[in-house]
């Protein structure tokens, strides 16, 4: 016999890009967390050695030839939060059913994910890093790229919004609204490493 | 009223289907069932996989000094692949397939969310797994010599790790968004509970391993400075495959004795609020584990190095020991104020369950600095006490949802006597490496190591528990088949149970339900049935 049970009302909206997303970037910010630990265990397990006048204590972690580029990176780290912003803008626009609005800020987005990808790029041909010359290079290399590829997941996220956008989906919201999670994670993480890899080193 | 109808949207037969488009629908299918169960059926082929080098382990440890059926290159290797398989390779993905298949329907869902990405976490774990064995076996895991393997080796971690990561994605968003009407996240069953916690605390534990694949990758391909190349991999991942993130992956395996005691013993749960808060407790270890670190208890040093030390020692081994403990005790607690029935299904996950609490402790005693068991093959009997408990809990989570993933009851007087040798087997399997390891039987090590002690004896029991878990693992899938193959159709309800997944047909249809029912507790099923239940 199969049990008959009180028939529901319909179900309340489901949020499940929402919540997906959510817990991918959390676990993404996982990623780079255990990543960042990783780093600064190595940074504070670099040996150290006395300078040549004797006075200061030298850490043998970044190669004193290294520069870090200030102006790309931080034009990265200014940059992040206005893509969130206007991650923000695309659903304040979708929730007005805004559609040109909409699509435009997520252009917009995009745009400034390019812009980000071509400072990391800068960052990278101007740092002059060898990957293999030494720990602080392999760590580099890989968290940096690992921020990067999660860029790049970003900007896949918006060209498939934008896409949803441009074909009519007016009722859409939820999926912009993930799509501004993401870029609200980013934000929070590129920030993190931002701190760790650019500035303190 | 709502009507439940028979098999929604299940395929016809037509009669021109054949082999080829059976398989194209398994590989392709989008329902939730299909999807666990191929976790389901993988993690089993690789549960046999472990205890084969299991029992090869321990033949060639009876003699460290004289036998030697693998080389020293070939022993690290197999160790590596061991710990490797029993973990990530059944343990993990055993329950997250139990969770794809039953979770949907326990929370009253016609779908799991988001089913391609379920899909796509299981072949990325199957094709992870297998570049895993492959470049093993091509002298590629950590400490191998093939470099372009060990390059592979990594690739398969990084890939399983993804589709373990997808597939938890798909189960937390499923619980957290697709509920019945009126199920409140404190109406979930039980082991839907748990699901949501394993798969969250996965979430945010198991990434850190990619992390550490991604540093270990670019190491050992360009510069094998920072990591130590191939000898460090061990060392920068190994935490992934031992307690207390192996905790983490147990925590479902609760949640099945959870679920299953209250129907036995066919009564409500008196102790619900405290069997989810001691499946919470167990989220503890995710401390210790993304931490990468045991935490062990040291009271040497000032008052303030004791004070801390006992602190993280009780945060990330206590609280999971507690919670297994308090879970055990409320669950076995309702079979005393209900009136019990015989179950094979009760009788593995029961069993298994005390298998994963001598894990557990076992894990306990070993991060306490004094009991000097530390790098022993003590490590080694916690993790078998957590794998094979935990399958014994899988066999009886399959066992209990048979009717709804095959349509099947399976014959309860076998199955006991099959709970009986897992419960032996696991402890022949397990024990013998704890009394080995206070003996400093060292860990990962097959050859050349000598202790005061029946060195042969603690390694053949070993080999033997893992053989009675291969006969065990073996004949219970020889039942099923057999079982399907007769086509014994089960009943409904055949356990006169208390949720959802119950009020559709055996086997569950393809979309779970025809409409949607209200809960307004925690035992939806029981509350439309007439009053059976013993009075407390």
């Amino acid at each position: 016999m199969t049990l008959a049970l009180p028939s529901a009302p319909s179900q309340s909206p489901r949020r499940q890009v929402f919540v997906a997303t959510a817990l991918a970037a959390a676990a993404a910010g996982m990623v780079l967390a255990g990543m960042i630990a990783v780093w600064m265990k190595f940074r504070a397990g670099a040996p150290t050695r006395p300078s040549s006048d004797g006075l200061r204590v030298i850490k043998d972690w970044m190669s004193k030839d290294i520069t870090v580029p200030e102006v790309a990176t931080n034009t990265m780290f200014i940059t992040f939060p206005v893509a969130a912003l206007m991650a923000q803008w695309a659903v304040y626009s979708a929730k007005r059913r805004d559609s040109q609005h909409r699509s435009l800020a997520l252009v917009i987005v995009f745009v400034l994910g390019i812009a980000i990808v071509n400072a990391q790029v800068a960052v990278y041909a101007q740092m002059k890093v060898g990957l293999a010359e030494s720990a602080f290079g392999t760590l580099f290399y890989a968290i940096t790229g690992t921020m990067l590829l999660l860029i790049v997941s970003g900007m896949a996220f918006t060209a498939v919004t934008f896409f949803r956008s441009v074909g009519g989906r007016e009722d859409d919201h939820q999926v912009v609204s993930a799509h501004a999670l993401y870029w609200y994670f980013l934000t929070a993480a590129f920030t993190a490493m931002w701190f760790f890899v650019y500035v303190q080193k | 009223m709502t009507t439940i109808d028979t098999h929604v949207g299940a395929a016809t037969k037509s009669p021109g289907s054949s082999v080829v488009a059976s398989i194209g629908q398994w590989v392709t299918s989008s329902d939730h069932k299909k999807i666990g169960r191929l976790f389901i059926g993988f993690s089993l082929i690789h549960a046999i996989e472990v205890a084969v080098i299991g029992v090869l382990f321990g033949l060639e440890r009876m003699s460290p000094s004289s036998m030697q059926i693998f080389s020293g290159d070939a022993a690290i290797q197999l160790s590596s692949l061991y710990r490797h398989v029993l973990v990530l390779g059944l343990l993990a993905p055993l329950f997250i397939g139990i969770a794809i298949a039953v979770v949907p329907m326990q929370v009253g869902s016609k779908a799991i969310a988001f089913p391609r990405l379920a899909q796509y976490g299981f072949w990325a774990w199957l094709f992870g797994s297998v570049l895993v064995l492959v470049s093993e076996i091509a002298n590629g895991g950590p400490g191998g010599g093939n470099s372009n393997m060990v390059d592979l080796f990594l690739l398969g971690v990084g890939l399983l790790t993804v589709g373990l990561l997808a597939a938890s994605v798909s189960i937390a968003t499923t619980i957290l968004t697709s509920r019945a009407p009126g199920m409140s996240l404190d109406l979930l069953p039980a082991f839907s509970w748990s699901a949501l916690v394993a798969s969250i605390t996965t979430l945010l534990s198991l990434p850190v391993a990619i992390g550490s694949v991604i540093y270990l990758y670019v190491d050992h391909t360009h510069a094998a400075i920072a990591f130590g190349g191939v000898n460090g991999i061990n060392t920068w991942l190994g935490w992934a495959y031992s307690a207390p993130q192996t905790f983490i992956f147990v925590v479902m395996a609760l949640g099945v004795l959870a679920e299953i005691a209250p129907v036995v013993a066919r009564i409500r749960q008196p102790q619900r609020p405290v069997v989810l808060i001691g499946l919470g407790l167990m989220s503890a270890a995710i401390i210790g584990a993304v931490t990468q670190s045991s935490h062990t208890l040291n009271l040497s040093g000032s008052n303030s190095d004791k004070l801390t030390s006992t602190l993280l020692f009780l945060l990330t081994n206590g609280l999971p020991l507690l919670g297994v403990l308090v879970t055990i005790a409320a669950s076995l607690l309702s079979l005393k104020e209900g009136k019990p029935k015989v179950s094979a299904a009760f009788a593995f996950a029961s069993l298994g369950s005390i298998m994963i609490l001598a894990g557990v402790a076992g894990s306990f005693l070993a991060n306490i600095d004094k009991a000097n068991v530390q790098d022993t093959s003590f490590a080694e009997g916690v993790t078998l006490y957590l794998v094979y408990g935990g399958l014994l809990v899988a066999l009886g989570a399959l066992t209990h949802w048979a009717p709804k993933l095959w349509g099947v009851v399976l014959d309860d007087v076998k199955l006991l006597g099959l709970a009986g040798l897992g419960l032996i087997g696991t402890v022949l399997a397990s024990l013998p490496l704890y009394i080995a390891g206070f003996a400093k039987q060292p860990i990962d090590v097959v050859n050349g190591f000598h202790y005061g002690g029946p060195v042969a004896l603690w390694n053949l029991l070993t080999a033997l528990g893992s053989a009675a878990i291969i006969l065990v693992v073996l004949a219970y899938v020889g039942l099923l088949i057999s079982a399907v193959r007769a086509g014994a159709g089960a009943t409904d309800d055949p356990w006169d149970a208390h949720t959802l997944e119950w009020s559709i047909p055996s086997p569950a249809p393809a979309n779970n339900f025809a409409s949607l029912a209200t809960v307004y507790s925690s035992e939806p099923l029981l509350d439309a049935k007439p009053s059976q239940e013993v009075s407390a």
